[in-house]
Parts: C-alpha cells; sequence; structure tokens
C-alpha cells in the first residue's frame, strides 16, 4: 500500500528577495550592509560634512574672485584676488612682456604634440614623436632663448613661472626616456664592463636623494669643467635632474626587457638580425609597450620633482608663487598661493595617471576576470 | 663543395668576440679620459680659488647653532659634530615618518578594499589627491599655510593642560628617569628575549603536535608586562616634566620643533598614499582561488585573512613598502626648504656655505644615503630569497 500527500490547498507564495535594485537597494547593497558598515557609514559621512562643508564655504562660496588689490577681498574666504592679479608672472617667469608670443607658440605646439600622441586614432604616429623628440626642442630652443633670426636674447636667468615648470619637465622627460633605455640595455649586455658601469650608473643615481643632485650640479659642475667655459645654471640643473631619472627610467625599461621571451631575441638572431635590428625592430617595441603605466609614473615623479629646483635658486611655478608670498602688499596668503600650486600639478599629474590607466586597460587585452 | 675553417671565419672586424674586446676598450679609454679631464679642471680650478681639499675642515670649529640637536651641540662643536647632529636629525624624521605612513598607509589601503561604498571612495580620493601633489608643495602648506597660522605662546591651543600648541611648535610633558630605571629598560630586554625563545619553542611545538601557542597574547603580556611589573616593584622611578607657561614661553617640558611637525605630517601623508595602494594591490594580487580554497576547507573567515591572504600578499607588498621606505628617508633631505635641520640643510648647506669644501661635503651626504640604500637594498634581497616560493 503506498501513501501519496496531496496538498488540498495553495502553498504560500515565498516572500520577495531584498530589493536588489534601485535607489534603496543601492543604498543596502553599499552603505547599509550589517551594523558595523552602518555605523562606518555614518561615521564617514559625519567626518565629511565636517571637514568639507567649511572647506566648500573657504574655497568657493565666501573667497573673493575679483579685483585688483588685497583690499578687494573680504577676508572671510580664500582671496583668488592674490592669484589672477600676478597671473602672468606665474605663467611666464620674468620672461619679457614683447616675447611672451613666443612662449604662447611653444605651449601651443606642446599642448598639441601631446594631444595627437595622445589620442590613438590620430594617425603617423611615429613621425610626429620623431618630431616632439628631434624636432620640438629645437625649435623650442631656438624660439624661448632667442639671438637668432632677429628675436630678442632672452638669458635663462629670465624664465620662470609655468613656462620653466614645463621645460624642465619635458626636457627631462625627452632626455632620460632614450638615456634609459641606453642603461637598460648596458645593463643586460654580456660586455662585463659595458654592464658595470651601467650598474654603478644606475645605482649610485637611484641611491641619493634628487636634491643632493641638484646641489652637486649646482656646486660641483662648475668646478669639472674648465674655468673659461660658461656653464648655465638651468643647464646645470636639467643635467643633473636628467641623468637621475634616467637611472629610475632604466630600471623601468629593463622590468620590461626581463619580461620579453628568450625565444623572440633567438628568433631574430636565427633571421641573422644584427643586435640593434633586434633590439629595435623586435625587443624594443615590445619591451616599452609592456611598461607604459611604469614610464609614465616615472614621468609623473619627475613632473613632481621639476618643482625640487626652487632648492637651487629657480623660479619655477612653486618658487614664483613663494616668491609672491613675500611682496609686502600680499602677505599672509600662503594658503591661497600653496594652495593653487598644489592644484596645479594635481591637475598635470592627476591626468597623465589618468592616460596611464586608459592605457594599461587598452593594452591589458589578455585574460581578464 | 666545403670550405676551409679558416675562411669560413670572415674577416676580423665581424668576429663578436673581438668587436666587444675593441668596444670594451675604447669605453674604458673614454672613462678614463672622462675622470681625468674632471680631475685636472677640478685641481685647477680648486688652486685658481685657493681651496685645500682634504676632510681636515671636519676637525675644525664650526661655530654656529642648530635648533634641534639630539646629543650635545654647540657653536663650539666641530664639522664631524655637525654632520652627526644632522645625520640624527634625519634619521629621527625619518623613522617617525616611516611608522607614521605605514599606519595610515595600511589604514586607508584597506579602506579602499571596503564594501562599504562611501569608506571605498574616501580612500581613493585620498590617495589621489595627495599621491599627485609634490612633496615640497606639501611641506611648504604645513609649515607656511598652517603651522605658522597657529596663535603665539601666550594663547596657545592647550590639550588637557598639559599639551600646549602655538607658533614655536608642540610642548609636550617630559619624561625624566630618576636613577633606578635602567632596571626597567633591561626588564624589556629580557622581555624581548624571552620572546624570541618562546616563539622558537612554539614553532616546534607546533611541527611536532599541531597545536599552537596564543603567542599575540603571550608575547604582548610579556613585553608590557614585565617591564610594568620592574616599574612598579622599584618604586616608579620616572617624573614627568610638565610645561608651564613662564613669561613669553614655557619652561619645562619637550618642545616638538614647527619644522619637525610639518616635514613629518608631510612626509606621512604623502608616502602613507603610496604604501596604501601597495597594500591594496598586494592584497588583490592574492588569486581569489587561494580564499575560496580555504573557505571550502572551512576555515573561519579571520583564519584565511590571518594565514592565507595576508602571508601571500605580504611577498608582494614588503619589497614594495622597503622601496617607500628609502624614497621617505631620501625626501626627508627636502627638510632644507623650510629650514628643519637635517643632514642636507646643516652640513650640504652651512656647512659648505662656510668651509666651500664642496666636493667632500656633497660626497660626504651622498655617500650617507648610498650607503643607507644598498644596505636596505642587500636585507631586502635576503628577505626575497627566504620568501621565494619553493617550487619543487
Amino acid at each position: 500500500m503506498t501513501t501519496t500527500t496531496v496538498y488540498d490547498e495553495m502553498i504560500e507564495a515565498r516572500r520577495p528577495p531584498d530589493l536588489r535594485s534601485g535607489v534603496a537597494g543601492w543604498l543596502r547593497k553599499n552603505l547599509f550592509n550589517g551594523p558595523v558598515n552602518s555605523v562606518i557609514t555614518i561615521i564617514t559621512a559625519g567626518l565629511m560634512a565636517w571637514a568639507l562643508w567649511p572647506l566648500l564655504q573657504w574655497a568657493v562660496l565666501q573667497a573673493d574672485w575679483i579685483g585688483q588689490t588685497r583690499e578687494d577681498c573680504s577676508g572671510e574666504g580664500a582671496c583668488w584676488v592674490f592669484i589672477s592679479a600676478r597671473f602672468e608672472t606665474i605663467v611666464y617667469g620674468f620672461y619679457p612682456e614683447a616675447a611672451r608670443w613666443r612662449v604662447d607658440i611653444i605651449f601651443a605646439m606642446l599642448a598639441a604634440l601631446i594631444a595627437w600622441l595622445a589620442i590613438p586614432r590620430l594617425p603617423a604616429k611615429r613621425w610626429v614623436g620623431l618630431f616632439a623628440l628631434v624636432g620640438f626642442p629645437v625649435v623650442a630652443y631656438f624660439l624661448l632663448v632667442g639671438g637668432h633670426f632677429g628675436l630678442m636674447y632672452v638669458p635663462t636667468r629670465e624664465w620662470g613661472g609655468l613656462m620653466l615648470t614645463l621645460t624642465i619637465a619635458t626636457v627631462g622627460i625627452v632626455g632620460s626616456l632614450p638615456l634609459g633605455v641606453i642603461l637598460a640595455l648596458g645593463r643586460r649586455s654580456k660586455m662585463p664592463l659595458v654592464k658595470s658601469v651601467c650598474v654603478v650608473f644606475i645605482e649610485f643615481w637611484r641611491g641619493v636623494p634628487l636634491i643632493t643632485v641638484l646641489f652637486m650640479a649646482s656646486v660641483m659642475l662648475p668646478l669639472f669643467v674648465p674655468t673659461e667655459v660658461d656653464f648655465d645654471k638651468l643647464l646645470r640643473a636639467l643635467v643633473g635632474i636628467m641623468f637621475f631619472w634616467s637611472a629610475y627610467m632604466a630600471e623601468v625599461v629593463r622590468g620590461g626587457l626581463q619580461a620579453i621571451d628568450k625565444g623572440q631575441n633567438e628568433a631574430g638572431q636565427a633571421l641573422g638580425l644584427s643586435y640593434w635590428q633586434r633590439m629595435g625592430l623586435i625587443i624594443l617595441p615590445q619591451a616599452l609597450k609592456l611598461v607604459i603605466p611604469g614610464i609614465v609614473n616615472t614621468f609623473i615623479a619627475l613632473f613632481k620633482d621639476t618643482s625640487l629646483v626652487l632648492i637651487i635658486g629657480l623660479f619655477d611655478l612653486l618658487a614664483i608663487v613663494r616668491a609672491g608670498l613675500t611682496d609686502p602688499n600680499w602677505l599672509g596668503f600662503a594658503t591661497e598661493g600653496y594652495v593653487f600650486a598644489a592644484l596645479v600639478f594635481w591637475v598635470f599629474c592627476f591626468s597623465m595617471s589618468r592616460y596611464s590607466q586608459y592605457i594599461e586597460r587598452k593594452l591589458h587585452t589578455g585574460h581578464r576576470r | 663543395m666545403l670550405r676551409s675553417s679558416s675562411r669560413a671565419r670572415g674577416p676580423l672586424w665581424r668576429n663578436p668576440a673581438v668587436r666587444a674586446l675593441v668596444f670594451q676598450a675604447i669605453l674604458l679609454l673614454a672613462l678614463v679620459a672622462l675622470v681625468a679631464m674632471i680631475v685636472f679642471n677640478t685641481m685647477a680650478n680648486l688652486e685658481a680659488r685657493g681651496i685645500t681639499t682634504g676632510f681636515g675642515f671636519l676637525n675644525e670649529r664650526a661655530g654656529f647653532s642648530i635648533p634641534q640637536t639630539l646629543i650635545d651641540y654647540s657653536g663650539n662643536s666641530t664639522y664631524a659634530r655637525t654632520f652627526i647632529v644632522g645625520l640624527l636629525n634625519t634619521l629621527l624624521v625619518s623613522v617617525m615618518g616611516i611608522v607614521a605612513a605605514t599606519i595610515i598607509g595600511f589604514a586607508v589601503g584597506i579602506s579602499r578594499l571596503s564594501t562599504n561604498w562611501l569608506l571605498a571612495k574616501l580612500a581613493a580620493v585620498y590617495v589621489e589627491t595627495f599621491r599627485n601633489i609634490p612633496l615640497l608643495v606639501q611641506i611648504l602648506f604645513w609649515y607656511f599655510a598652517v603651522l605658522q597660522a597657529l596663535p603665539s605662546p601666550r594663547q596657545s591651543l592647550a590639550v588637557f593642560d598639559i599639551f600646549f600648541i602655538n607658533v614655536r611648535g608642540l610642548v609636550m610633558p617630559d619624561p625624566q628617569p630618576l636613577p633606578g630605571f635602567e632596571a626597567v629598560l633591561w626588564a624589556l630586554l629580557l622581555a624581548v628575549g624571552m620572546v624570541a625563545l618562546l616563539v622558537l619553542y612554539a614553532r616546534r611545538r607546533q611541527a611536532r603536535t599541531g597545536k599552537a601557542l596564543p603567542m599575540y597574547w603571550l608575547g604582548a603580556a610579556l613585553i608590557i608586562g614585565l617591564p610594568l611589573l620592574v616599574f612598579l616593584a622599584t618604586g616608579m622611578p620616572l617624573e614627568w616634566s610638565i610645561p608651564e607657561m613662564a613669561g613669553f614661553n614655557f619652561r619645562g617640558g619637550v618642545t616638538i620643533i614647527p619644522e619637525l611637525m610639518a616635514l613629518w605630517l608631510a612626509l606621512s601623508i604623502y608616502t602613507a598614499a603610496f604604501i596604501a595602494e601597495i597594500v591594496r594591490s598586494g592584497i588583490q594580487s592574492v588569486p581569489h582561488g587561494q580564499v575560496e580554497a580555504a573557505r571550502s576547507l572551512s576555515l573561519p573567515g579571520n583564519i584565511t585573512l590571518r594565514k592565507v591572504v595576508i602571508p601571500q600578499a605580504m611577498r608582494v607588498i614588503v619589497p614594495q613598502l622597503t622601496s617607500q621606505y628609502l624614497n621617505l628617508i631620501k625626501n626627508s633631505s627636502l627638510a632644507t626648504a623650510i629650514g628643519y635641520p637635517d643632514l642636507v640643510a646643516v652640513f650640504a648647506g652651512t656647512a659648505l656655505n662656510q668651509t666651500g669644501q664642496a666636493i667632500e661635503i656633497v660626497a660626504m651626504t651622498m655617500a650617507v644615503y648610498l650607503v643607507i640604500s644598498l644596505v636596505v637594498s642587500a636585507l631586502m634581497n635576503i628577505y626575497n630569497a627566504r620568501t621565494l616560493l619553493k617550487e619543487r
């Protein structure tokens, strides 16, 4: 005999799952998911409100934007008049006013070149890149320094502000990358002397702070050359910065070189390619592509550290802002000055780091979860 | 048809071994020429300027005072003493910075992985803000915009009436050891030794029986308990010097100069942003399968974290962390911008300006940082070799 169970009434419907969509669902999932998280959310939100509201009031709501002198500032919020009144100096430094159009041209060219190289869809990357590395520095040198073709000569001690910061950063980047590649190749060389020279060079620069390098460039380099040679102060700093960062660049590139399979090199050898053909056509294109994020990170570090030149008496963006703070007409605006300088540097560095992340995602076409 | 081997070799300049030799010989010649030129020029330049080379200046009287010294120092001290004072100040701010940056960095890095959206975003904003602003700007901001805006000593901000913050720095109670305090230090040393032995024993015991001792609790109890016991038994041989307002300044207590505070704040906050990223990437680098495997063995969450995730994450984190510590030590040289008396400021700055011995002083300063870097790198290589995956 078998028994069968038969329901003679409907089973009650189960409750639907928790609300998982919409604003309430998002809030529950991300902010109030359990008692601990709820407490964390409330504390964090409270802290943010406590810190951000006065900041917003100071920086925007109660700030003064328009005017010429410090009397135009109410004193309740930030006095951005301090920045706008000396904006020209912050951008051009002491560059003679009549010649500032030359700086503008270089700014425009730099922006166009960077945009061209950064936007993947634009063609002829190789030629534009070659121009950026070789042609542009020459054009920039003749335009900025002057003294030829009827242009007024502008000594480097009159350079300053954002223009000087960008000059140092660009020269540092353009100089340290090729030097770093050579050093990285040298470090992997089979020739013992070449290898040891590169290792010592790299480890030396990586072991000392940039500031001592700048000190060395400003007090020791003049001793190393004959007295007759007049070594420009800016040029000395640039040499120091280039050597210093090329060592970091070399280590980044070495990481890429090590990641390339040995078979690639051996295949090149089997085809009878010379060392430079193998490196230039097979190894380096792959290795450099792998380490683009690392290279950009080094660029960011280099850009941030251009501010150190103020210690040896060059007037970069930060130094110009700082010099403005000692103006007797404008005492007491240290916060505005440094916040502005921080903001300018932040915009440059943050865009570079975003771009590096974008490239990383674009190149990372392999396995992804 | 076979050719004879002597002809198959081809001309000499196609032989890789010969070419390598020639190339290296040229490089060597160029290097020797460069060095000779530098030495020759330097000698000529120094002679023209009337500077004698050598380290004799180290025994001369320095003749300037330094606002913060960890050892006895006065204007009558020698330049060698200046060097040591600067070095100690560099090490002081570096150690303080490393401790603070590690704590903030780990907190922010772990927060960034939190399931709490608000906390994770806040941590991300912290990282992206402070990582992308030059350290020098941050140092100057803290020093000139924040600390210089503090009130004068008479209007100090008081915390519990024992800590006072003003434009001249942070004044706080200073512990003064009385005779007999050495016993507490010896007890601490003893406790550390005992814990080390206990760890060895616990490891062997676990290997034999599979049972673990509660080492965290035992260790903490020993290291805190034993010195505390000795401290109480010897009749608390410690006195606090409490700062008091006297005239225009404070008497008693110990003052942390604003330069040190600004540098410490900036170094910690800046480096913490990098450490946070390292911690995050380290934890994320542990394959998810590891956590799933631990879960399928029904390990509880905290054991999974402590015994599975963290040990594997540390392998990624520690080398990068060390390089951040080295960066912090090197970055502490930015002290010279606000006048904190570190090695670069007092030795490569003031001492160099007074003596003009540029080569010796810059070389000594660089050598200090180089030695620190090389020692830490060597220790790092040992660590890497020990934590390498033991693959069979």
